[in-house]
């Protein structure tokens, strides 16, 4: 027992990488404020181009969301770190980190507002042009209020699974909170600093996992 | 040399494909096995604790809340390194692909509980009690009534839950799991050329499209009729 605590929950360590882990959790949110809004800005490019009338677009813009929803996204990222380079293409750490994200995050959340969008009836369109409002106009003010609120629960959801997924950025050497405490867990010999990065993980997200789960209950229930 | 040229040399080195695509394709294998197992024990033990929940017996259900909502909240990965790295140190030693298969199959337990549980309460309180009626005890309604219909309910966000959670065996590359990406990276650090980590990343979007694609079917046509 005393072992167990000596490995996984040693307080001294813990203490003493307090500073190189909170320095990773800073990078951590810096990361999410890249990833977040590029990919709800993304996806809500994909979204609209789902609404064009050419089924040509339409086509291949399904074929992209699919093949990088097959694709896993420590793939894309290793590809466009260590991949891209051979062809010439050098990108920081961080560009890399950003476009393979916005690869990946951009189709889910593009999936999530199309399934908003489409939840929305003909008639909500016809009668807000009928009150003399354009299409972009019937767009931004009728439907996708609407549409975003009847996806909530998606959204918040998929932007926890964007949140845990910044961990993967560790592997190519981004020095964020997994990494910190990776890094700190070699020095040590100890895995203290994980499940110290893991309840830090914890306190940032279980919040919202309890509003997912109050969230889809609200929808439900309706 | 064309660019075209350099980029075939790059990404499709032809000698580079004749080389490397048996230990690719062992990669297959591996990620096919773990997958498999990870989505049969994940499913199942979802359902398990999805049911157990419907007894309302309280110190159960806290115990279940409280790990499906670590599981849903811990990145895997952070699982992975901790359980991996950490449990040599008290004397247990699990091979990577165990490690690997564990905390992904937690994971989606903790995911497949939520969704059947979310089916299992928004199933008509006039459901049960029509079954109880008909002389059915608290289990028999659970199981022959309720959970068929929470199931039914939880195809289509289980599909796609279900294929991000096994993309998730890339993953394994981390503590050495000869899975796809990691024949792929090792074969590309060997040769010096991308094109093994292109034939990885292929050989993923080969094993996952017609998944994804069956997923975006099953959204379409599980989709619960509202009357």
């Amino acid at each position: 027992m005393q072992e167990i605590g000596q490995q996984f929950l040693n307080i001294e360590i813990m203490l003493k990488v307090w500073p190189l882990l909170m320095r990773g959790f800073a990078t951590t949110l810096y990361l999410c404020a890249l990833t977040i809004p590029l990919g709800l800005i993304g996806g809500l490019g994909v979204a609209l181009i789902l609404l064009s009338r050419s089924r040509l677009t339409r086509w291949l813009v399904i074929a992209l969301v699919d093949l990088f929803r097959a694709a896993p996204p420590l793939v894309l990222l290793i590809l466009i770190y260590s991949g891209l380079p051979f062809a010439g293409i050098r990108l920081s750490p961080t560009a890399a980190v950003c476009l393979a994200f916005f690869c990946n995050t951009s189709s889910y959340y593009g999936e999530i507002y199309r399934a908003g969008i489409e939840s929305i009836g003909r008639g909500q369109w016809e009668a807000a042009r009928s009150t003399g409002l354009n299409g972009f106009e019937t767009l931004t003010f009728v439907v996708l209020p609407q549409a975003v609120r009847n996806v909530l629960p998606d959204l918040v959801s998929n932007t926890v699974e964007v949140v845990k997924l910044t961990s993967i950025a560790s592997v190519v050497s981004f020095p964020e909170l997994l990494y910190s405490a990776d890094m700190a867990r070699s020095v040590t010999f100890n895995s203290s600093p994980v499940v110290l990065a893991a309840i830090v993980y914890l306190l940032l997200l279980w919040p919202l996992v309890r509003l997912i789960s109050r969230l889809e209950r609200g929808v439900a229930t309706h | 040399m064309t660019a075209w040229q350099r980029f075939l040399e790059t990404f499709f080195k032809p000698e580079m494909l004749a080389q490397y695509w048996p230990s690719i394709a062992h990669g297959v294998l591996v990620t096919l096995e773990i997958a498999s197992a990870v989505v049969l024990t994940g499913l199942s033990f979802g359902l398990l604790l999805a049911g157990l929940r419907a007894y309302r017996l309280v110190p159960l259900n806290i115990a279940i809340v409280v790990f499906v909502d670590v599981f849903r909240s811990l990145p895997p990965l952070v699982a992975i390194l901790i359980i991996y790295f950490g449990l040599p140190g008290v004397g247990i030693n699990l091979p990577s692909f165990v490690v690997l298969w564990l905390v992904l199959s937690l994971v989606l337990t903790a995911f497949a509980e939520e969704i059947f549980w979310a089916g299992i309460i928004s199933t008509p309180k006039g459901q049960w009690e029509a079954a109880r009626s008909t002389g059915l005890g608290f289990s028999e309604t659970l199981l022959f009534v309720v959970l068929p219909q929470a199931v039914r309910l939880g195809v289509p966000p289980l599909t796609n839950r279900t294929i991000a959670i096994t993309k998730n065996t890339a993953l394994g590359t981390v503590i050495g799991v000869g899975e796809i990406l990691n024949q792929a990276t090792a074969a590309q650090s060997f040769s010096g050329n991308a094109t093994p980590l292109m034939m990885g990343a292929i050989a993923y979007i080969l094993l996952f499209l017609p998944v994804v694609a069956v997923g975006r079917w099953i959204e379409t046509r599980f989709q619960w009729r509202r009357a």
